[in-house]
């Protein structure tokens, strides 16, 4: 593997780890450029976490190696890596100030005073927290104390930014802004940063690229666009956005008989009164309202289909016809063809 | 507040009411009425049964007290034993409260538990055996035994109280201190040993009072060589009218009652009554 040696921004190679006697991550292997961002998505107990905190130097891995910016950090204790974390519950100390919490790793480093002010000056700048900078974590909200814990990050210029499961503590309406915020800022700062998440929107809205992980290892690693339009695996398909799975085969629009699975997403099934070329008679047997679109739930002699729809929304018990836009066909849970 | 609000809802019933006001009265008579008695006391020329009021008042017994030699050595001993015994049972004990807060090893449970075993048994049969031992050693009437024997009183407070405060801190607050630069010494100082501070206070503060308080102990090794607060006290209730002891029990609650509003200043008004939530 001496070719990825060069390699700016991260490289994880072929990285394993054993706790308790399981296999929590099996040979992964991962490459995230310089400036990049990166999401490690999936389930919970799916090794995101783990990953994460072999990258921050909290677990060092049985095997493999962690490349930064190409300098082999695989043995380093934390505090001697070049990252900074964000950890899923802030981890503020909550005996010092707002302007202390960001300053330790300054002091840490022996920092000048005066450099040590204008630095956590303008890192607490850079999230609005100015006016905070006396209070001390138990004082502020959820969302600020979210904030104190990026500037904490980012004050130590990090070559690389690793944030564990950073919104789920916020409300859902801020969780959008403060993405959207952290998003702005990671792009502005040029900072390579690995996020991990267990919320699809939250990874397919920020991510450069997705790392969408199963069982410790990486089922798919690539950009929003092309994971929800490609799903390698029957899992990505899954996991990646609404479903419908249909056991048997596709072809001219069909569903027919067969041992494959044909997975079909909501938004590529229409519904119209008129018979077109590749549409199936089906009737709507219930309708979902779920904001700007219906949820319909169509049915056929043989199978239940459900449908996006956002104009001209029929009702329940009409008859009609169901046509097929896209369809992906996995074989043994493998994508063997997208139709 | 969820005590006030119970309360409130219990005087709704007038009998629950008379009966409660009943049973205030009684506690506060039960824990205050003997303060009452030795304040007053250490105050009146005499005040015997039946008499209802005292005879008089006087700051005679104070004057007695505070002029006898005896007493300002008494004094002095406690006040240099006490904060030696302390230091050296926080040098003991909370390396062991830390190992025992913070890390999984066998016979953590049992190491904890074990810790009791000095108190579990009639404190007097305990010093006996050692004072055999003291005998051998030389140790009797000496500062250094006593610092021993009230080091036995306070290794309770100053294991379990500390354990249960390390062990309360969050590690992901040291992780992050890790991730930030800091050693793992460092990590300790600022972090660790700073959040578990109150706890550390409580056991000093227990620790000073269970030192300062020894008797038991302390009059069977030091007497008669070396006297400190409570074992003279001994002596004064035996040899002087009862007043004396009154002057003396209030002298004797002084670095008590100072020493706990202090550390009470640091305890109730640090980080844990901001209520901050830690995971």
């Amino acid at each position: 593997m001496a070719e990825v040696v060069q390699q700016d921004g991260l490289v994880l190679n072929g990285l394993t780890k054993i706790l308790g006697g399981r296999v929590i991550i099996d040979d992964l292997h991962l490459v995230v450029n310089k400036g990049e961002m990166v999401s490690l998505l999936g389930p919970s107990g799916c090794g995101k976490t783990t990953t994460l905190r072999m990258i921050a130097g909290f677990l060092i891995p049985d095997k493999g190696d962690i490349l930064l910016d190409g300098k082999d950090v695989t043995t380093l204790g934390p505090e001697k890596r070049p990252s900074a974390m964000v950890f899923q519950n802030y981890a503020l100390w909550p005996h010092m100030t707002v302007f202390n919490n960001v300053a330790y790793p300054l002091k840490v480093r022996k920092m000048q005073k005066p450099e040590i002010e204008k630095r956590v000056h303008d890192a607490l700048g850079l999230v609005n927290l100015m006016h905070h900078k006396d209070s001390r974590p138990g004082q502020i909200s959820g969302g600020e104390q979210q904030r104190v814990a990026l500037a904490r990050a980012l004050v130590q210029e990090p070559d690389i930014l690793l944030l564990d499961e950073p919104l789920s503590n916020l409300d859902a309406k801020l969780r959008v802004k403060v993405r959207e915020d952290i998003r702005e800022l990671q792009r502005r700062l040029g900072i390579t940063t690995v996020i991990v998440t267990h919320d699809q929107d939250e990874a397919l809205s920020i991510s450069d690229r997705i790392a969408v992980m199963n069982n410790g290892k990486i089922e798919q690693f690539s950009t929003p666009q092309e994971l929800y339009d490609r799903p390698e695996t029957e899992y990505v398909a899954n996991f990646i956005g609404s479903l419908n799975h249909v056991t048997g085969g596709y072809a001219d629009g069909q569903i027919v008989p067969g041992s494959d699975v044909v997975g079909i997403r909501p938004e590529d099934v229409h519904f119209s009164n008129e018979q077109v070329s590749g549409s199936f008679p089906a009737t709507v047997e219930l309708v979902v309202p779920r904001g700007h679109f219906c949820e319909v739930y169509l049915k056929r002699a043989d199978v239940e289909l459900r449908a996006f729809i956002s104009a001209n929304v029929p009702t329940a018990g009409k008859q009609g016809f169901a046509r097929i836009g896209k369809a992906l066909v996995y074989h043994d849970g493998k994508l063997i063809r997208v139709a | 507040m969820a005590r006030k609000d119970k309360a409130r809802v219990k005087t709704s019933n007038p009998l629950v009411k008379v009966l409660l006001v009943i049973f205030m009265i009684c506690m506060a008579i039960f824990i205050l009425g003997p303060l009452v008695w030795l304040g007053v006391h250490a105050f009146v020329t005499n005040w015997t049964y039946p008499n209802l009021t005292p005879d008089g008042w006087t700051l005679h017994w104070w004057t007695k007290v505070l002029d006898d030699s005896a007493l300002e050595a008494a004094i002095r001993n406690s006040l240099i034993i006490s904060p030696i015994v302390v230091l050296c049972s926080m040098v003991i004990c909370l390396p062991a409260a830390y190992a025992a807060g913070r890390m999984n090893y066998a016979g953590r449970k049992t190491f904890l538990i074990g810790m009791f075993a000095a108190n579990s048994f009639p404190k007097i049969g305990l010093f006996a055996s050692i004072a055999t031992l003291y005998y051998a050693l030389n140790l009797m009437g000496t500062v250094f035994g006593i610092i021993i024997i009230q080091l036995l009183g306070t290794i309770i407070y100053m294991t379990w109280i500390p354990a249960a405060a390390f062990a309360a801190v969050p590690r992901n607050l040291e992780e992050a201190a890790r991730d930030a630069g800091a050693s793992k010494f460092r990590v300790f100082r600022t972090i660790t040993l700073r959040m578990a501070m109150p706890g550390i206070l409580v056991a000093i503060v227990m620790s000073f009072l269970a030192s300062f308080d020894e008797a038991q102990g302390t009059y069977l090794v030091g007497a008669p060589a070396i006297f400190t607060m409570p074992t003279e006290m001994y002596s004064l209730v035996q040899n002087y009218p009862i007043q004396v002891a009154a002057v003396f029990s209030l002298l004797l609650a002084i670095p008590s009652v100072l020493l706990i509003s202090l550390a009470r200043k640091h305890i109730v008004g640090g980080q844990l009554a901001e209520g901050f939530q830690i995971k």
